[in-house]
């Protein structure tokens, strides 16, 4: 483990639904430059992890500090604020983006509150003036240099909901970067990709790490990805964390291979 | 004999079976008032009912031929029904002699449609073709628009035209300012006639008992609208769409009970009546000017006419819609704009993207509001009288249905719709008892058959690439 | 509705007062029966496609019409025993507009699933719109008198020469109400049929997965609760004595706010919201203004979406993400 300082700080969360505990008291720390991967076996509570940290579902208990232009406790902050203010993005499992704009059009939504910034809240922007326009070419010049890392410019006039499959993977992850995040939380972004697709998702994320030097979040079940890429993985099951380290020794830790990888061998192969 | 006939026989009397048990009390049995003991006795339309059952039958056999490409037998059908509706012979009532032409027509239109699908598709990519597409898609509008202007001057342009078209333009603004909430933010707004009523309500007000002329009254009616629009959204813009629907029709009606009941500020039932109308520089328009005042034919120097009036008036429509669809389409390009599609299609992600839904719903709402608040102020000023009576739910459901069936999102096809529906009606006098129930079987119908309405393409409110190889549909602007 | 207008002389006493209060007490249970009946059709179909079927309070219009064409044929018929005819009425209100039910769904919704989510909506006020239309067309516009089927009652308690009645027909109304809801909730709760409902409310792909058919499930949950708004139809007719094809607005915006008001998806939710709904508008009327009291219930859902959308029985709705 480097010494950078924290990114995000996750302490003792629990999640409750009704009965039902998702999350039990699980913590672990976020770094920049780096990627921390959550994995573990269906059911064990990493997307409900993500939904805390993304204000989609409020904790019952823990803390959950972000840095950034100063610290943010996420847990009291509403939804929309946590990507506006805390510079936390995310993606979801199964793919959200807005299918019947075109792939620009989604870039540049993602650039919402800097654009209604320079639009005056729209004021401006309907009387045409020129702070607004620079402002809307910067947005698109930022948006067609997403579309050039993830190989989509020919495709930037079309509804995003006729990309094919990967593209539309890749498509989210640009469109989470657009909102120029500090931390970046991907469910399952490899899910239904190719061997070939889920090559080139790693240089993306590997490029998101080194060249925007932000932080990652990884929920990922295809095991190639998470051991070549992360430089941190924590294993939940059934909500509980039940080991933390480096890829090698995850793969080596007995409650892991007991827990997770002992039952799905494939897992590994990848 | 077609092997898939005895099913598709048993189907149609499947639903004749379920139309006559639909039909049997509420159409066979017309309670008439007669005043004695019990208070009603029947009128029985059985035979109208049998007569209906034949025609759902053959309708429903039809409608399945065509399903399993029997297309000859299923327009034969449909032919047939045309003919029987059309001819002398006498049926029970005039209702039904529309209902089997109607069928039949459907049931052509029906079986033929795969063909003329592919016709037009084919037609299309012909050089003619492309060129009356590009027309048509790039065009339309413009064509549309100079027609507007010019239509007062116009040899049709006589009294009935003029109303009409005032009609119309009025219902297109409508529209237009409802697309904005229910086409581009994806919220459904019942009570839209509710900012339609403060419109109106103020602009009476203020001009029969503060004096205030229309121009003055105009943008203030707008921002009170728009105020009530945020007062109302404020509360229930964050809970689920259906919920917004509820609310909205309740609150729509809400405001005409209000109307209705506070007698001290809005006369009540009784209405408000002897509304100034719109004044151009200042000048009125009338016979003779009230004192102080210049009326417009003095003003210009040409002699009197009624109709200068509803010329003036059609013109002050045209420019409100039209400030309505230029706004639109700059909203569309902006920043909120695209927010407010974006919510429409996903809010979880736009949340995720760190824009506030509430906000940007509210503004959504209040923009629509603002525009009926206008129009109602028109209204007000045109008709000269108001009373609650020219709010009730069935305006939101006009406007609603003249959006849904335009295409939701799409400026041209708001035009289409409400020369359609406002216009058709208008012209064929003796069907405007069935208006309500055509318009309402048609959002069924639209929603079923084609949910994205007459103009279902969608232009992307910004390019990378400039357009090349296939015809632009532009959003036009008539 | 308060039956009996409010004496306002000063030197009647705490005793009217209560008394009052009361009568209107009574009268308000006998409408909140009402508005159960509605509420419950709400609730059903929104736990199990979770969406408003905003063609439900027309519903409820057809089956007070289906009543008054049924009592009308009763009494040229000569069926002159009241329970005979109310039961035959009954009987034939529910079986009619379950059709109505059924159609609803098989024309409006079950071609829509899967579309965009405003499209069932909209397809549902299209025929809301449609069948009040179809009705004042057929029927007429004009106001239907019902004429009397019950009447008479008996005095409760007199308090100082103020009379607490209870009508034979309120007695009717709440009994019929109640019968109705102990089989319905038997219904859902014991047989196989029920069983299947609760299945699909739960989840529809897993239900469907295990053998239930959905789509007869979700037909058969349009089809209960029309037949329940039949018989709030019939009910609603008996009390007030008067119909017209636009009764079906109000009220089912009204029992829509009581569906909410308990808890949308809640079976005993819809009952407790109808009975405060009762209770808040014939209160409202009896000691505000009557001219209101529409107003009232209206602002009742506004608040109660505001404080606590999930209703009073309801659970809190988690976002699927």
């Amino acid at each position: 483990m480097n010494g950078t300082a924290p990114l995000i700080e996750v302490e003792h969360l629990t999640m409750r639904f009704g009965g039902l505990i998702a999350v039990d008291d699980v913590s672990f720390i976020g770094r920049p430059q780096e990627i921390t991967a959550i994995i573990g076996p269906n059911g064990a509570g990493k997307t409900t992890v993500f939904n805390c940290i993304t204000g989609f579902y409020r904790p019952t208990v823990g803390r959950l500090l972000m840095r950034g232009d100063r610290d943010y406790l996420l847990e009291r902050m509403l939804g929309h604020e946590i990507g506006q203010r805390a510079r936390v993005a995310r993606t979801f499992q199964n793919i959200r983006l807005f299918p019947a704009m075109t792939v620009l059009e989604n870039l540049l939504v993602a650039q919402h509150n800097k654009l209604m910034l320079a639009s005056g809240y729209s004021v401006f922007g309907l009387l045409g003036l020129k702070r607004y326009r620079a402002a809307e070419e910067a947005a698109i010049a930022l948006a067609r240099a997403w579309l050039e890392r993830i190989d989509l410019v020919a495709a930037a006039d079309r509804p995003a909901g006729e990309l094919p499959y990967g593209a539309q993977r890749r498509l989210e992850i640009a469109r989470a970067m657009c909102t120029e995040p500090r931390l970046l939380c991907l469910d399952e972004p490899a899910a239904g990709l190719n061997p070939r697709e889920s090559a080139e998702l790693n240089q993306l994320l590997v490029s998101i790490r080194d060249r925007d030097g932000i932080g990652v979040l990884l929920i990922e079940h295809d095991m190639s990805v998470v051991m070549n890429i992360s430089n941190h993985v924590v294993v939940l099951d059934y909500g509980r964390k039940i080991a933390e380290g480096a890829p090698a020794e995850i793969q080596r830790d007995p409650a892991v291979i007991r827990a997770y990888l002992g039952t799905d061998d494939e897992a590994i192969d990848g | 004999m077609d092997p898939r006939l005895p099913r598709m026989l048993k189907d149609a009397a499947l639903t004749v079976l379920v139309a006559a048990a639909l039909g049997i009390f509420i159409v066979g049995f017309r309670t008439v008032d007669v005043g004695s003991r019990t208070g009603l006795s029947f009128d029985y339309h059985f035979v109208d009912l049998g007569v209906a059952l034949i025609v759902i039958f053959f309708g429903r056999l039809g409608l399945s031929l065509a399903a399993t490409g029997l297309r000859w037998p299923a327009i034969a059908l449909g032919i047939a029904m045309i003919a029987a509706g059309a001819s002398p012979m006498k049926l029970p009532s005039g209702f039904l002699h529309w209902f089997v032409t109607l069928g039949g027509v459907l049931l052509v239109i029906r079986a033929i449609w795969p063909w003329a699908d592919q016709a037009i598709v084919a037609a299309a990519r012909t050089p003619t073709g492309r060129v009356i597409d590009q027309i048509g898609t790039r065009w339309l509008g413009w064509l549309l628009l100079g027609l507007a202007i010019v239509m007062p001057f116009t040899p049709f342009a006589d009294q009935k035209t003029m109303d009409l078209g005032v009609l119309i333009l009025t219902y297109v603004m409508l529209g237009w300012g409802l697309n904005i909430v229910v086409g581009l933010a994806g919220l459904l707004d019942l009570g839209y006639v509710a900012f339609y009523a403060v419109g109106a309500y103020t602009y009476a007000l203020l001009s029969t008992q503060h004096g205030l002329g229309f121009w003055v009254v105009l943008p203030l009616a707008g921002m009170l609208a728009a105020s009530f629009g945020v007062l109302l959204g404020f509360p229930v813009l964050r809970l689920r769409g259906d919920y917004l629907a509820i609310v909205t029709l309740g609150f729509g009606e809400i405001i005409r009970l209000v109307i209705l009941n506070w007698f001290d500020l809005t006369n009540g039932p009784a209405g408000i009546g002897s509304i100034p109308g719109p004044t151009l520089f200042g000048a009125v328009f009338a016979e003779t000017a009230p004192p102080g005042k210049q009326t417009v034919s003095e003003m210009l120097g040409i002699p009197f006419h009624g109709i200068h009036r509803l010329i003036f008036l059609y013109y002050i429509i045209l420019l409100l819609a039209l400030i309505t669809n230029i706004f639109t389409q700059r909203m569309r390009r902006l920043p909120v704009g695209r927010a407010w599609e974006a919510l429409r299609e996903d809010e979880t992600a736009c949340k995720a993207l760190g824009i506030n839904p509430t906000n940007t719903k509210l503004t959504a709402f209040a923009v629509g509001a603002m525009f009926a608040g206008f129009a109602g102020s028109y209204f007000a000023a045109k008709q000269r009288f108001i009373s609650p009576e020219s709010f009730t739910f069935i305006e939101s459901a006009i406007i609603l249905a003249i959006v849904v069936l335009g295409g939701m999102g799409s400026q041209i096809g708001v035009v289409l719709a409400a020369v359609l529906l406002i216009g058709l009606p208008e012209w064929f006098r003796d069907l405007g008892n069935y208006r309500m129930l055509a318009f309402g079987i048609a959002m069924v119908l639209i929603m079923v058959f084609r949910p994205r309405g007459l103009i279902g393409h969608r232009e992307p409110s910004i390019r990378l690439h400039p357009v090349a190889p296939h015809p632009v549909k532009s959003g036009g602007s008539g | 509705m308060g039956k009996r207008k409010r004496r306002t002389s000063k030197e009647q006493g705490t005793t009217e007062d209560m008394a009052y209060f009361t009568q209107q007490l009574i009268n308000a249970i006998t409408l909140g029966a009402i508005y159960g009946l509605i509420a419950i059709g709400y609730t059903m179909v929104y736990g199990i496609i979770g969406m408003i079927n905003f063609a439900h309070g027309e519903v409820f219009m057809i089956g007070a019409f289906i009543s008054l064409i049924g009592f009308v044929i009763c009494s040229m018929l000569g069926i002159g025993s009241a329970p005979v005819a109310i039961l035959l009425v009954l009987l034939i209100a529910m079986a009619f507009s379950a059709v109505y039910g059924w159609a609803i769904e098989r024309a409006a919704y079950r071609p829509l699933r899967g579309s965009f989510r405003l499209a069932p909506l909209i397809s549902a006020i299209g025929v809301s719109i449609a069948l009040q239309n179809y009705v004042q067309l057929v029927q007429g516009a004009r106001p239907k008198p019902g004429g009397q089927i019950v009447s008479g009652g008996f005095n409760l308690f007199s308090l100082d020469g103020f009379d607490v009645r209870i009508s034979w027909l309120q007695i009717i109304i709440v009994l019929v109400t109640i019968v109705l809801m102990a089989g319905f909730t038997w219904l859902i709760a014991k047989t196989p049929l029920g069983r299947r409902q609760r299945a699909c409310e739960q989840d529809m792909k897993m239900a469907s997965l295990l053998g239930v058919d959905v789509d007869r499930t979700i037909s058969f949950t349009f089809v209960l609760g029309a037949a329940l708004a039949a018989v709030a139809g019939m009910l609603f007719l008996m009390y007030y004595g008067v119909i017209d094809f636009f009764i079906g607005f109000l009220a089912g915006i009204k029992a829509f706010t009581a569906a909410v008001l308990g808890g949308i998806g809640s079976l005993p939710g819809a009952m407790l919201g109808g009975l405060l709904i009762g209770l808040i508008e014939v209160f409202w009327a009896a000691y505000f203004s009557s001219e209101y009291k529409d107003v009232a219930a209206f602002a009742v859902l506004v608040l109660v979406l505001i404080f606590r959308p999930s209703g009073l029985l309801g659970k809190p709705e988690i976002e699927k993400v």
